[in-house]
């Protein structure tokens, strides 16, 4: 054990605190309440000190000839304060320090920084993406001053300059905070942005022929404390106080960055990183955070089908699930196949297995999806929840081992009913001439695809912004997904849907609330055991020793 | 861009003198590129870049913060003339001007860090520059590589003549 940190005093604001040794002064200062603006300074970057906007005044104890504090008459040392105003971002406490936030001093140095940053600043807020979620706009109302002094003509920059194929930027709107320089250079690794010219006339860019292009460019955006950076997706599509936020996690890898997701009434507008040191830090990929157009797509299905004489006809829910269940008595256990897949949360693949042991069926798996992965944030695994599909024996220690074997099968008549859940099924190995090989094939998804186009039976599924759930990272973090959004017309959330096929097939009553889903997870399942949706919080769970589970054991089937 | 293997040999060696950050040699080479082409092209800033193994952002913000690094080539003969405080309160405003008319050089083409001032035949270019370190005789001024102290206006014809 190494030893414990030494706690440290400082005085903020006339009030004595401690605060472990290491903590930065601006980072005391919040933690006391007293909260010092920044516009540079970034708790995961370096600190430049160049904003000016954290100057305190700042003091030491006085010492005696004795080389020792003298104290006051509350028995606290005296502090002898520095003349001059000091940044508070660049500097750790010191045991004895004194800080003052809130003196005459420090009020007139934030004027004087706003004053300054605002002067070649266009003030074009009513057209700014940042507006609503602006330091500058922010730190003018809380510390600056209503007037401007500056009469001179303001130095032109360059505009809507396409930094990238994702990020635009706004040269006149920078503040010159070096943020986005240090991201890229500390953090992503591709030192590619830079300050050319000197004085007023410095601008920001990335030399010709080398653009932002880097995966993890839209964090720039992010942490841009004004509307120099705008993300070209989102630029000028909603003003931001209009967007309701829901946490949630990015579902485009086994990773599952925490992410708010940013949606006005049923269209999502943008996805950002939320902060989890255990996760993701403050950032995600540029991939994972664009990866969410396609749920507002026009094409969504947003009714029922049921295959009437050859064709798919648009259907209310009862009838499909009754045709669905009738269809599925039709067969032997071992003609059944069910494809489930990695993006579906833990409560819809506990159903999904609860429904491979109600047709006794051993044909089943998810499948498998694997892209590249980097050193950074994004897993080569980009199904967000492989380990909760193994976990919940929907597939085994090797996902997607069992689809070849299936599509065999398939082929030799043996399988003749395919439950495809979210997945299409020719990313699974199938062939179109298999899928129609089929005598039954359902086809739960929410937009067309081959599989959907050859069912039997459509049930219109919801996407990963329109479901609570929960879902399995690559490092075994239990985290939860929350509804932006509604489903669009009448589709309806997966784990309802499986629900009443379940129902259907069974004939027993299933849960009524998806805490109630998790609550027969939890009941079973070891690793979850005494975990319920609202325990795992909004910074997930992290489950004990997931890696070493064995995959549960196949269903025995009822006839082979 | 052809690199005289001689200056290369220099620029290797000024390079060893940064064992820390090799970064930091990237002000000594766009000087040692500057006097042998006579101004840092684009080339020139990405043949460093790949020398220092760093990215060419880096080198382009060296390149147009320091005023004395040229995007262009001078004229045959360039002339600084100081305008620090000493320089500027002896008459160095006054002597940009005056060099400036007798050079046939149009000093309202001046923009904040943007193109060299040039006589249109190229044979004079001139540079408003920071401290000459020779305060006490002011006003001063370089011609090339020769030093000029306490530069009256009637004498700037003269100067001239001698750079033809």
């Amino acid at each position: 054990m190494s030893d414990p940190v030494p706690l440290l005093n400082v005085q903020i604001d006339g009030i004595w605190h401690q605060f472990p040794k290491g903590t930065r002064v601006i980072e005391a200062c919040a933690q006391a309440g007293k909260f010092v603006p920044r516009y540079c300074y970034h708790p995961k970057l370096s600190s430049p000190g160049n904003c000016r906007m954290c100057l305190i005044e700042m003091g030491m104890p006085k010492m005696g000839p004795d080389k020792k504090p003298e104290l006051g008459a509350d028995g606290k040392p005296v502090i002898s304060w520095i003349p001059r105003p000091q940044i508070s971002c660049a500097q750790d406490i010191a045991e004895g320090m004194g800080i003052r936030t809130d003196s005459p001093l420090t009020r007139e140095c934030r004027h004087g920084v706003m004053e300054f940053l605002l002067i070649n600043h266009p003030l074009d807020c009513p057209i700014c993406d940042q507006a609503g979620e602006c330091r500058l706009q922010e730190f003018s109302v809380q510390y600056g001053t209503a007037g401007s002094r500056f009469l001179e003509e303001k130095v032109k920059k360059p505009k809507r300059i396409a930094l990238g194929p994702r990020v635009t930027l706004d040269d006149e709107r920078c503040i010159l905070c070096s943020r986005c320089i240090r991201f890229m250079k500390e953090v992503a690794k591709d030192d590619v942005l830079g300050f050319v010219s000197r004085g007023g006339h410095t601008y920001l860019t990335a030399y010709p022929g080398r653009p932002l292009d880097s995966n993890y460019s839209l964090n720039t955006v992010d942490i841009c404390p004004v509307g120099a950076l705008t993300s070209t997706d989102f630029r000028f599509k909603m003003r931001v106080w209009f967007l309701k936020e829901t946490k949630s996690i990015c579902t485009s890898c086994a990773t599952g960055c925490n992410t708010v997701i940013g949606a006005r009434e049923r269209v999502i507008y943008r996805q950002t990183p939320r902060e989890n040191d255990d996760v993701n830090s403050c950032w995600m990929c540029d991939y994972g955070r664009l990866n969410f157009h396609y749920v507002n797509s026009e094409d969504r299905l947003t009714a029922p089908q049921i295959r009437l004489n050859g064709t798919l006809e648009t259907s209310d829910w009862g009838p499909a699930i009754v045709r669905t269940a009738e269809e599925l008595g039709r067969f032997r256990p071992d003609e059944v196949a069910v494809i489930a897949s990695g993006r579906m949360t833990n409560e819809e693949l506990w159903l999904a297995r609860r429904l491979i042991e109600t047709l006794g069926t051993p044909h089943h798996d998810v499948v498998p999806r694997w892209g590249e992965g980097d050193d950074l944030l994004l897993n080569a695994d980009r199904n967000p929840n492989t380990l909760g599909a193994q976990l919940l024996g929907v597939a085994n220690e090797r996902p997607g081992e069992n689809l070849a074997r299936i599509v065999a099968r398939v082929r030799a008549g043996e399988i003749k009913a395919v439950l495809a859940l979210q997945e299409d099924l020719l990313e699974a190995g199938f062939t179109a001439g298999d899928l129609n090989r089929l005598t039954f094939l359902l086809a739960l998804n929410i937009l067309p695809n081959p599989t959907v186009e050859a069912a039997t039976v459509v049930l219109p599924g919801a996407a990963f912004a329109e479901k609570r759930g929960s879902m399995i990272n690559a490092k075994g973090r239990l985290q939860r997904l929350n509804r932006a959004i509604a489903a669009p017309g009448n589709a309806q959330n997966d784990w309802e849907v499986l629900r009443e096929l379940l129902q259907q097939l069974s004939g027993t009553a299933g849960p009524y609330v998806i805490e109630d889903v998790f609550k027969q997870i939890a009941g079973t399942i070891p690793e979850m055991r005494g975990l319920s949706l609202s325990k795992i919080g909004d910074r997930g769970y992290q489950l004990e020793d997931v890696e070493d589970v064995p995959a549960a054991p196949a269903p025995e089937p009822a006839h082979l | 861009m052809d690199i005289p293997a001689e200056l290369e040999a220099v620029i290797d060696e000024v390079i060893k003198h940064y064992p820390v950050s090799k970064r930091s040699a990237s002000l000594p080479l766009l000087h040692l590129l500057q006097e042998h082409f006579g101004y840092i092209t684009d080339q020139a800033i990405e043949w460093i870049a790949q020398k220092l193994e760093i990215e060419p952002v880096n080198v382009l913000e060296l390149v147009t913060f320091y005023p004395m690094i040229r995007r262009e080539p001078a004229g045959k003969h360039h002339i600084r003339v100081c305008r620090t405080l000493s320089c500027a309160m002896a008459g160095s405003y006054r002597l940009l001007e005056t060099f400036c008319k007798h050079a046939n050089i149009d000093l309202h083409a001046r923009d904040h860090g943007g193109h060299l001032l040039k006589s249109p035949d190229g044979h004079y270019s001139i540079e408003f520059v920071e401290c000459l370190a020779s305060c006490g005789t002011g006003p001063v001024c370089m011609i090339n590589d020769d030093f000029y102290e306490a530069v009256s206006d009637e004498e700037v014809p003269q100067l001239l003549q001698k750079y033809q």
